[in-house]
């Protein structure tokens, strides 16, 4: 039972006086210009004075803190192996694993709900906010499919098309608004995330890969080609704005505007702000369905089939049903957030749905680590957020931008938040901590 | 008659697996099925599940014929299987396992029979939050067990259940297979290697050579018999432990 601590305990002297020279080494080169030189006012001008036994002091400090330091971080995880043995390793450390999760989140919807007043007057940062939710509710749904039930779907922008396509055209050819065609968008995304899923769901892993990955092209090729349906390579221009509960944002004419009615003075802001709210709610909402999912059977029935599809057949469980259910689920969300999509530009074109939309989404997914609500926003931030700091840099950008990655899976390999939370907690026995 | 298999057939391929089986199990028996490796014991136990699809022969179960019904329709039929290699799910916690092992059953029965389950098996209710993948291999197997019995099954069927554990954990697997039998009346089939001590708990056994039933008796005949001794216990037991 001892045997594993003294061996992580066994670091030898020599080696932590090494690990903490080397960090000393490195203080010593930050030290030279920030402790070891200073200017000083020499009757108006600005002279270099070196202090060398402060800089040798800060060293020292380093040294020994390093030590120390490395020294309690050494006993503390000892010690915690050695608490987690006795008590049974996941109950530590998920009472406070739970509870920072949800800080940030709660943190993270403050911050989300406050962004468009206090940037009220910067258009770019509202409008990338809005881009990084659509991110969000494409992740969370690939994230049902991918990252709960466990198949691999390359393909999604096949369902975020679809919807588009389906506002697209349920608004110039039938005049349909935005909030009656948002459910029966998502309606047919749904269809056709069965109809793809119904055939393909049997196959395993890599198989289901090809199919959704191949019918990610399918829907593409066809909006290129088939010009009567889809304007082809032109795309649906002037697809209408959502509205204001039948206000629409316009500057002030004959027919009531969002700005006559409440008195303002007309700011195309106003759309902007009106559209990140209102991708906002369509992602509240998305999460409160999912994670409400997860809670009931068929949530964890997702989860189990991803885990162990063999046992879950011998459990009576109808595992095509519970991933087609799965894949459903996520299309519908990647047709809802394509509406949207379609309402913010007003203007769709197969340009939009390419591979690489289906590829980001999935890098969000995995970077954000499978299943988890949070990392999904996390790594969309991430996604949509380094390319975007990253223009000054010009052609270095995409360089940048997949360094980043890389260092996020080395140093993260799960995911930004790898830990998966149960579906239910339950009451703890007395004497049981 | 719980579930009677005549004259299955199985295939992989052009490999055939499965010749001719002919096995009875009765209510309330614990019925073992011993073999060598590739013998086909996993096989048969995968059979009754429609995988492979029993090319010739019926299963019966229950008086109703389950032959080629897709697993989850015969799950829900009440045979519950402990898969080889136990097959938990690793990511999920103890609770959230025992939970998927109760689809099936009525939702009202839950609690009832998650304190059966807990007085059977007191660590799982220590590791409840527990996540599945950290317990230890008899940890799992015990959990594997409970998840399968949640279901309320009316037989239940292990495959291999002393696989890769520790000879003092094989002997508490064991123990509580025969606690199930004899107090709650379960009936089991019971695939293994561990003859000694798969006979041994068995009142059945049928001994499976190359898809073939080629011996079947109770229980304490099998272990007495020369043949078994010969080819299964012979050199899997110590020398002294024979005589008793």
């Amino acid at each position: 039972m001892r045997a594993p601590v003294l061996v992580h305990d066994a670091l030898t002297l020599a080696e932590r006086c090494k690990d903490a020279a080397s960090v000393a080494l490195i203080g010593l080169l930050l030290g030279v210009p920030m402790v070891g030189l200073t200017t000083v006012d020499q009757g108006g001008a600005l002279q270099v004075a070196t202090r060398w036994p402060l800089l040798g002091a800060f060293v020292l400090a380093v040294f020994v803190g390093r030590l120390v330091l490395r020294y309690s971080i050494d006993r503390v995880s000892a010690g915690k192996r050695l608490r987690e043995r006795a008590e049974g390793a996941a109950t530590a450390s998920s009472a406070g694993g739970a509870g920072w999760v949800r800080q940030l989140g709660i943190a993270a919807l403050v911050l989300a709900l406050l962004m468009p007043i206090v940037f009220s007057d910067n258009r770019y940062v509202v409008d990338t906010a809005t881009t990084v939710l659509i991110y969000v509710m494409l992740g969370w749904g690939l994230n049902v499919v991918v990252g709960l039930a466990g198949l691999l779907d390359l393909g999604h922008v096949a369902f975020y098309a679809v919807g588009a396509y389906a506002y697209a055209l349920l608004s110039t050819q039938f005049g349909w608004g935005f909030w009656a065609a948002l459910p029966v968008a998502g309606g047919i995304a749904a269809l056709a995330g069965l109809l793809v899923g119904w055939p393909s769901l049997r196959l395993r892993g890599d198989y289901l890969a090809i199919v959704t990955l191949g019918f990610g092209e399918i829907i593409r090729v066809v909006l290129v080609n088939w010009t009567d349906f889809s304007g082809g390579p032109n795309g649906i221009a002037s697809i209408p704005r959502p509205s204001f509960f039948g206000l629409p944002f316009r500057p002030p004419g004959d027919t009531p505007s969002f700005a006559g009615f409440f008195g303002l003075e007309f700011s195309p802001m106003h759309r902007i702000v009106f559209l990140y709210y209102v991708i906002l709610l369509l992602c509240l909402i998305t999460n409160l369905l999912v994670t409400r999912l997860r809670k009931l059977p068929i949530g964890r029935a997702w989860e189990a089939v991803r885990e162990d599809e063999i046992a879950c057949r011998a459990l009576g469980i109808n595992v095509t049903g519970v991933k087609l259910s799965a894949f459903v689920f996520g299309a519908m969300l990647g047709g809802v957030a394509g509406v949207f999509f379609a309402a913010r530009q007003g203007f769709i074109s197969p340009e939009s749905f390419t591979f690489n939309e289906s590829a980001i989404i999935l890098a969000i997914v995995v970077l954000g680590g499978m299943g988890s609500q949070l990392g999904v926003v996390l790594a969309s931030l991430v996604l949509v957020l380094l390319p975007e700091l990253g223009r000054d840099f010009s052609e270095f950008r995409m360089l940048l931008f997949g360094a980043a990655m890389i260092l996020i899976m080395i140093w993260r390999p799960g995911g930004i938040l790898s830990r998966r939370e149960p579906t239910l907690r339950v009451a703890r026995k007395e004497g049981g901590a | 008659m719980m579930l009677e298999l005549s004259g299955v057939h199985a295939h992989y391929g052009a490999i055939s697996a499965l010749r001719s089986i002919d096995l009875s199990v009765q209510v309330g028996e614990v019925v073992t099925l011993i073999g060598a490796n590739g013998a086909g014991k996993s096989t048969l136990m995968m059979s009754l599940f429609g995988k492979p699809r029993a090319s010739a022969g019926r299963i019966v179960f229950d008086g109703e014929d389950i032959t080629g019904l897709p697993a989850h329709e015969v799950a829900r039929r009440g045979i519950a299987l402990v898969p080889e290699g136990r097959r938990i799910f690793p990511r999920m916690t103890v609770m959230e396992n025992l939970q998927m092992g109760a689809v099936l059953a009525d939702p009202l029965n839950f609690e009832a029979d998650l304190k059966r389950m807990f007085a059977l098996f007191p660590i799982l209710d220590e590791r409840r939050q527990q996540r599945a993948g950290t317990l230890s291999g008899g940890e799992q197997q015990m959990l594997a067990i409970a998840r399968a019995l949640m279901a309320r099954p009316k037989l239940l069927l292990l495959d291999e259940p002393s696989l890769g554990l520790a000879p003092l954990m094989i002997r508490r697997i064991f123990q509580v297979i025969r606690e199930l039998n004899r107090d709650h009346g379960m009936t089991v089939l019971l695939v293994e290697q561990n003859a000694h001590h798969a006979l041994r708990v068995a009142h059945r056994g049928y001994v499976l050579q190359h898809g073939r039933i080629v011996l079947s008796g109770s229980g304490r005949e099998l272990l007495a018999s020369a043949e078994v001794r010969a080819a299964y216990l012979e050199g899997g037991q110590p020398a002294g432990r024979r005589a008793e």
